[in-house]
């Protein structure tokens, strides 16, 4: 029988919903920063 | 500005000083008073970062900059991400388990009592610096526009966000920033579709990106690895990565806002929220002045934005030379608009070859309207050198009172006081911080109550309030306002970064070594900006890596220190 994972310190729970650790948020953030970049490249490109 | 604006203005600006001085009236304890209520959520901690950062020169400067350059300056951004996160997960967590007051009082843990006066220091010296540029700029370009008196205009916009940040410190800092960042919000938002709405029938966005395009303004990401290029990909990632983790991780006027969180929590997630609305929030003021750029070719600009300054001079010139500038520059511009109507008529009914002859000869024109307004610049600067060259932080200002209506301007003149009042109050908040924790606790008087630091605080918070004033008074126009302020930055932010960046990866070096190695480094920091040429971004990297260099040769001549565990210190 297995048991279930101890519950996270306070500080390290994310309390938003879909990210639960801390990792999973920075590479969210991360995710956006490079969609960003990605979408000025284009504009960059589309119209020079 | 009618008396409608006057009233939009005033109510604004005094309503939030008034409520944010009432609503944290009587706050006694030194750690309130200096980090903030204990329970603080964390948007407001991510509005009241993102607040202090982005002063009235961001509002003001930065459209002109777009209008002029177009959107390359949105590079300069790139590294912020990437430093919030390493802020997140290795600053952040030690402030907080050794339950500081300011990022100095890390580094005298660490090392020693002198290390942690220098980098506070050095703090106080740029910080105080920079903030008479963040007073002062927004001050000269509206009482030139507005023709209020500039010290007058300086004086009560400084006594006022003075008043509020000494009364009510950190607490009242925060909320008064939440509803500045609405009323800026919504000013700028505003302003953008009144823009867009301004535009000629049949010019629609996609029309507008066309044309911006057309004169190089949407050229956003710039991979060239030519050195001498301020804005590119590479020093947006490196070098405004080490300016954003120096200033976000170091800089205690930023420091001291995400300590105010209820936890380690809502101070990670303040972080992030900045991490990723930073990008997209210059961008669109980045945008917003490319728009206005759009908006003027098909609208005669004034050859000069600084209009006051033109018509000063314009009298006094005997020979003609500045009225026949702007003949040459509204003829160029004539030729340019009709060439730009042809271009986006032959292409909507998709005539390349017109639409090509028609870009050729718009791009002739604006090469003839750009020679105008060079000669133009010139001109007024050798008649009067304390007219700067670049008339760019004009620009956004002009449009507003030109085009926009009456009610909506008094908002967007709040929002430019009201961005001066955020991030001042966060600069004057730290100041006072700092000198009372690093200094006076540290050094004067250790062992007195709470409320005697408090009040010490509060006279040195009013004391650090005064001297921008009245450096503000006496500071004379720079280039470019929002590069001033980043400049005076880069030339100092790197050594502190390299202090702290030491303290936390090179475990073995001591006090001694590293106070030795960051004056050092600031010496050639101080010797490169004087003899190069190089993107000022470039200096971060270069003071962060001269210090963490210069502290390890030092140690290796100096006896071995043990390396310190602060991960269980308490203050």
């Amino acid at each position: 029988m297995s048991h279930p994972p101890p519950p996270l310190p306070k500080d390290e729970l994310t309390g938003l919903p879909g990210l639960k650790t801390w990792p999973g948020v920075y590479a969210l953030v991360l995710a956006v920063f490079v969609l960003w970049v990605a979408l000025l490249a284009w504009l960059t490109f589309r119209y020079s | 500005m009618n008396t409608l604006d006057y009233l939009v203005l005033l109510g604004v600006l005094l309503g939030i000083a008034a409520y944010g001085m009432w609503h944290t009236r009587g706050k006694r304890d030194l750690r309130t008073y200096v980090r903030g209520a204990s329970n603080t959520h964390w948007l407001t901690i991510g509005i009241s970062v993102m607040a202090t950062q982005a002063s009235a020169v961001t509002f003001l400067s930065t459209p002109g900059q777009g209008f002029e350059s177009g959107l390359g300056f949105v590079q300069n951004y790139f590294g912020a991400p990437l430093a919030l996160i390493v802020i997140a997960v290795v600053f952040l967590p030690i402030y907080r388990r050794l339950n500081v007051y300011t990022a100095y009082e890390y580094l005298g843990k660490r090392f020693d009592s002198k290390t942690r006066l220098l980098g506070a220091g050095l703090f106080l010296i740029q910080r105080g610096l920079g903030a008479g540029i963040t007073i002062y700029a927004p001050a000269i370009v509206l009482s030139t526009v507005m023709g209020w008196r500039l010290d007058v205009t300086i004086i009560c916009s400084g006594l006022l966000v003075v008043g509020y940040t000494v009364t009510g410190g950190s607490p009242a800092v925060n909320l008064t920033q939440k509803y500045q960042v609405g009323v800026i919000f919504v000013g700028m938002v505003a302003a953008f579709f009144v823009l867009l709405s301004k535009l000629p029938a049949g010019l629609g966005f996609a029309d507008a990106l066309t044309v911006a395009g057309g004169f190089h303004k949407l050229e956003a990401v710039d991979f060239s690895l030519n050195p001498d290029r301020r804005y590119t990909v590479w020093t947006g990632v490196l070098g405004g990565m080490f300016l954003a983790l120096s200033y976000f991780g170091t800089d205690q006027s930023q420091v001291q806002r995400y300590l105010a969180g209820a936890s380690l929590r809502e101070s990670r997630l303040g972080l992030m929220f900045n991490a990723v609305f930073k990008i997209p929030m210059q961008f669109f003021i980045l945008l917003l002045g490319v728009m206005v750029f759009v908006f003027y070719q098909f609208e005669r600009p004034p050859v000069f934005f600084n209009q006051t300054a033109w018509h000063r001079e314009a009298a006094r010139d005997d020979s003609g030379r500045l009225r026949a500038l702007e003949e040459n520059f509204n003829s160029a511009h004539a030729d340019k608009e009709l060439a730009l109507k042809a271009w986006v008529e032959a292409r909507h009914v998709g005539d390349k070859a017109a639409a090509d002859t028609a870009r050729a000869d718009a791009l002739a024109a604006q090469g003839r309207a750009e020679a105008a307004r060079a000669g133009t610049k010139a001109f007024l600067k050798s008649a009067d050198a304390r007219i700067s060259g670049s008339d760019s932080d004009y620009v956004f200002i002009t449009f507003i009172l030109g085009y926009l209506p009456h009610g909506l301007i008094g908002l967007l003149v709040a929002a430019f006081f009201a961005a001066t009042f955020s991030s001042k109050a966060g600069e004057l908040n730290a100041l006072g911080a700092s000198t009372t924790i690093d200094f006076y606790r540290h050094v004067v008087r250790r062992d007195a109550e709470d409320a005697h630091y408090v009040k010490a605080s509060k006279w040195f918070t009013a004391l650090w309030g005064l001297v921008a004033i009245g450096f503000a008074l006496f500071a004379n126009l720079v280039e470019n306002l929002i590069q001033a302020t980043n400049i005076i930055g880069s030339v100092f932010y790197g050594v502190v970064l390299g202090l702290f960046l030491t303290a936390f990866f090179l475990r073995r070096i001591g006090g001694t070594a590293v106070f030795w190695g960051a004056v050092s480094a600031q010496l050639l920091v101080f010797a490169l900006y004087a003899s190069l040429s190089i993107s000022y971004l470039w200096y971060n990297i270069i003071g962060c890596a001269a210090c963490m260099l210069f502290s390890a040769v030092i140690q290796a001549f100096l006896p071995r220190s043990a390396p310190m565990d602060t991960s269980n210190a308490s203050s």
